[in-house]
C-alpha cells in the first residue's frame, strides 16, 4: 500500500490551488505520463530514433511550471517534457520535434527532447549538461534590464550541480542578484551515478549558503509544496531580493534513455520505494479522497488521454523529412558564400542522385 | 578623422555603439572601475554606468554563457576575454552553444554575442599571455573571426560586428595596442566584413596576412620593394567571412604565394589558405605556396622573438618564392 493511499482525509495536505485547477494540474501529469509511454514503445519498435523518459518527475515539473507567469524564461535540459505541456506548448509541436519531421520547429536539427519553443519562453536545449543554467542568469539580467518583471528558471539535475556552469551560474546570479529560480530535479541518478557520489554535500540545496542565497529542499513528488516553494521563489525574485535554489527530491522511474539500461546499477527494492511515491498517484489519491473526483473518471481521463496521444503520433508520423538544402540553413542570419557554394554542390549532387534525400 | 591608437580604437567604437544603442552592453574581468587591464573600456562604466559595464566575476565560461542569455533576450552584449589565452573555460559555450542556438532552435534563438580577446605574441607574455589559436575557433561553423591591424579598421570592423546578427570573436593583436596609430573616423564608421583590404599592390608575389602580421610583412615587403620585388600585401581582416575571391585574385595576377600568421603552422590559418589556392588558382602558381608562421610548439617566452615571424623570416621568404619560379 503506498504511503499516498495510506492517509486519511484528515493528513491530506491543505491544497494548493482549488479543485479545478488541480483537476488540470492532474491531466497535465497524466497526459505527460501518457506521452511518455507512448514513447518509449514507439522507440522499442524502431519507430522513434530515441527518446529521454520523465516518468516520476512529473509532479515536479507541473509543480515548478504551474507555478510560473508567460513571460518567465524557462532554461530546460533534455528531460523536461511536463513542463512544456505546462507552459501550452502544443502536443503536437513536441511530437514533431521528437520526430525531426518537416513541421518540427527545430527542423530536424536536434536528437529528440531537445526541443525549444520560442513563443513560450522555452529554451532551446542541448546535451551538454548545465550549460543553460548562467543563460538563465543572462536572460533574468537582461529581463530585468529592459524592465520586465519576469524569472529564468533553469532545470537541471543532480548531476549538473557538479558542472561548471552550475558554478557560473549561481555565482553570477548571487553577484548580480539576478531574478532567477534555480531548479535542481534531484532524481538520484545521473545515468549510472548516484547522488551520493555526485557530491559529498549533506543536500544539494545547502550549497546556496556558498552563494550567498537562499536554498530550499522540497519533497518533489508532491505538487502542492515544489508549486509553493517555486512560487514563493518567484515572488522574492521579481521583488529584487534575489535568486533561490529549489532542490526537488524526486525519482527518475525510468531509463536515464531508451539508451540506457537502469538494472545495471540500481536494485528493484530501490525502484519499488520509488514507485509507492509516484507523484500522480499521490495527487489523485488526495482528490478521490476528497471526493473531487473518482477512480472512474481518472480512468477515462487516461483513456481520452492515450487516444488523444495515439492520434496526434499518426498525424505526424505521416510527415516526411525536412527539405534537404535546409540543412544549410541557420548556421548564419545569412547564407555565407563558402556555405552558398557548399549548397550549389549538393544541388547538383541531389540532380545527379549521388545522394538522396 | 582624428589620429588614434589601436587600442584608442576599440574604445571609440565600444563608446560610440553604447551611446547609440542602450541594447549594447560590455562585461568582463576588470573592465569597468579599472577600464579593462589594456584600457580597452576605459571611461565608459563611468559613462554607461554599472548595469551596462559589468565587472564580473573571474570565470570565462560566465561571461560568455552569461552574454548567450543576454543576447537570446534580443540585447547586444560584448563581452571581454582579458587574454584569448584564457577563453578555454569557455569554449563550451562557444562550441556548444553560442555557435548552435541558431541552427539548434531551426532559427528560433538566434544570440549575437561579440567576445572581444586580445591575442598574439611579442609582449613578453610567455605560454599564457601570447596565443594565437584563431584556427579553433575559425573551424568551428558559427561564428565569424575577425581581426584587425589597423585603428581605423579596429573601429570600423568593431562596429560592423556589433551590430552584425551573428556571433563574432574579435581579436585584438595585442602588440600593435599602442603602436598602431592612423587617422580614425568619426561617428558610425563601419568596414564590412568578407572583403580583403589591399595594403600595397604587387605584381611578383602575393603575402597574406592578418592583425599584428600586417605591420610585419609590411616592413618586410617596403625592404624588398627596393631590390625590385614587389610584393603584394593583402590583410585579410575577417578569417571568417574569408574574402575568397580577392585571395583567388591576387595570386591569379602575381602567382605566387606567401602566408603570414603567428600561430603554429600545422592545421593553422594557413593551411586553409593554401588548400583553396590549391583548389582555385593552381594553375596560376608559379611555385609552392610558403607559409612563414609560428613553430608547431607551444608558445615560448625568452626565445619569443625566434618563434614569431619576423621582417627578415618573411623577406627571405618572398624572395625564396619569387626565385623559385
Amino acid at each position: 500500500m503506498s504511503a499516498a493511499a495510506s492517509r486519511t482525509t484528515t493528513d491530506l495536505p491543505e491544497p494548493s490551488l482549488p479543485d479545478p485547477d488541480l483537476l488540470k494540474v492532474l491531466r497535465t501529469m497524466a497526459l505527460a505520463r501518457a506521452v511518455d509511454e507512448r514513447c518509449m514503445n514507439l522507440q522499442r519498435q524502431g519507430r522513434l530514433g530515441f527518446y529521454v523518459p520523465l516518468e516520476g518527475q512529473e509532479a515536479a515539473q507541473v509543480g515548478c511550471a504551474w507555478a510560473l507567469q508567460p513571460g518567465d524564461w524557462v532554461c530546460p535540459a533534455y528531460r523536461e517534457l511536463a513542463v512544456a505541456l505546462t507552459r501550452g506548448v502544443p502536443l503536437r509541436d513536441i511530437l514533431n520535434q521528437l520526430y525531426g519531421n518537416s513541421a518540427d520547429l527545430s527542423k530536424g536539427r536536434q536528437m529528440p527532447n531537445h526541443y525549444g519553443f520560442r513563443q513560450h519562453r522555452f529554451l532551446s536545449a542541448s546535451s551538454p549538461i548545465g550549460t543553460q543554467i548562467i543563460h538563465a542568469v543572462g536572460l533574468a539580467y537582461a529581463s530585468r534590464y529592459k524592465g520586465e518583471k519576469v524569472v529564468a528558471v533553469p532545470f537541471f539535475g543532480d548531476g549538473a550541480t557538479s558542472s561548471n556552469d552550475f558554478h557560473s551560474g549561481m555565482n553570477f546570479a548571487g553577484v548580480y542578484k539576478a531574478p532567477v529560480v534555480f531548479f535542481c530535479q534531484n532524481n538520484q541518478w545521473a545515468i549510472s551515478l548516484p547522488r551520493e557520489k555526485q557530491t559529498h554535500s549533506s543536500t544539494l540545496a545547502i550549497k546556496a549558503n556558498a552563494y550567498g542565497f537562499p536554498g530550499v529542499q522540497v519533497d518533489g513528488n508532491d505538487f502542492h509544496a515544489v508549486y509553493r516553494a517555486v512560487k514563493e521563489a518567484r515572488a522574492r525574485a521579481v521583488a529584487g531580493e534575489g535568486p533561490t535554489l529549489i532542490e526537488a527530491v524526486t525519482y527518475r522511474m525510468g531509463p536515464h534513455s531508451t539508451s540506457d539500461d537502469p538494472r545495471r546499477y540500481r536494485t528493484p527494492q530501490e525502484l519499488a520505494t520509488w514507485k509507492a511515491r509516484d507523484p500522480i498517484e499521490r495527487l489523485k489519491s488526495e482528490l478521490l479522497a476528497r471526493g473531487v473526483f473518482s477512480e472512474a473518471q481518472f480512468e477515462s481521463l487516461q483513456e481520452e488521454l492515450r487516444s488523444m496521444v495515439q492520434k496526434e503520433v499518426q498525424e505526424v508520423e505521416k510527415m516526411g523529412p525536412p527539405a534537404a538544402t535546409s540543412l544549410f540553413d541557420d548556421v548564419w542570419a545569412s547564407l555565407s558564400p563558402n556555405l552558398e557554394e557548399e549548397r550549389k554542390e549538393f544541388e547538383e549532387l541531389l540532380r545527379e542522385g549521388v545522394i538522396r534525400p | 578623422m582624428t589620429e588614434a591608437t589601436l587600442i584608442q580604437a576599440v574604445n571609440k567604437a565600444l563608446h560610440h555603439a553604447m551611446k547609440v544603442d542602450p541594447d549594447v552592453l560590455c562585461l568582463g574581468e576588470d573592465i569597468g572601475v579599472n577600464g579593462g587591464v589594456f584600457r580597452a573600456t576605459e571611461g565608459l562604466q563611468k559613462e554607461f554606468g554599472e548595469s551596462r559595464v559589468l565587472d564580473t566575476p573571474l570565470n570565462e565560461s560566465g561571461i560568455v554563457g552569461m552574454a548567450v542569455g543576454m543576447a537570446l533576450y534580443g540585447l547586444k552584449p560584448v563581452a571581454e576575454i582579458q587574454f584569448l589565452d584564457f577563453i578555454y573555460p569557455a569554449f563550451d559555450q562557444i562550441v556548444s552553444e553560442l555557435t548552435k542556438f541558431r541552427y539548434r532552435s531551426g532559427g528560433q534563438f538566434p544570440a549575437h554575442v561579440v567576445i572581444r580577446t586580445p591575442y598574439g605574441g611579442g609582449i613578453r607574455g610567455g605560454l599564457y599571455h601570447s596565443q594565437s589559436t584563431e584556427q579553433l575557433f575559425a573551424s568551428t561553423p558559427g561564428i565569424k573571426v575577425v581581426v584587425p591591424s589597423t585603428p581605423a579598421d579596429a573601429k570600423g570592423l568593431l562596429l560592423t560586428a556589433i551590430f552584425d546578427e551573428d556571433p563574432v570573436l574579435f581579436m585584438e593583436p595585442k602588440r600593435i595596442y599602442r603602436t598602431a596609430t592612423g587617422e580614425v573616423p568619426e561617428g558610425d564608421h563601419r568596414v564590412p566584413f568578407g572583403k580583403a583590404r589591399i595594403v600595397r599592390e604587387g605584381s611578383d608575389v602575393s603575402v597574406f596576412a592578418y592583425g599584428s602580421m600586417v605591420p610585419t610583412a609590411f616592413q618586410a615587403r617596403q625592404v624588398l620593394e627596393k631590390t625590385g620585388i614587389h610584393a603584394e600585401l593583402v590583410d585579410l581582416r575577417t578569417l571568417v567571412p574569408l574574402d575568397v575571391d580577392a585571395v583567388v585574385r591576387s595570386v591569379e595576377k602575381t602567382g605566387r604565394a606567401v602566408i603570414v600568421h603567428e600561430a603554429p603552422k600545422f592545421c593553422g590559418f594557413g593551411a586553409e589558405l593554401a588548400a583553396i589556392l590549391a583548389e582555385k588558382a593552381l594553375y596560376s602558381l608559379k611555385a609552392p605556396i610558403v607559409r612563414v608562421t609560428g613553430y608547431d610548439t607551444p608558445f615560448p617566452y625568452t626565445l619569443e622573438n625566434l618563434y614569431l615571424p619576423s621582417v627578415d623570416r618573411i623577406g627571405r621568404a618572398i624572395q625564396r618564392t619569387v626565385a623559385a619560379g
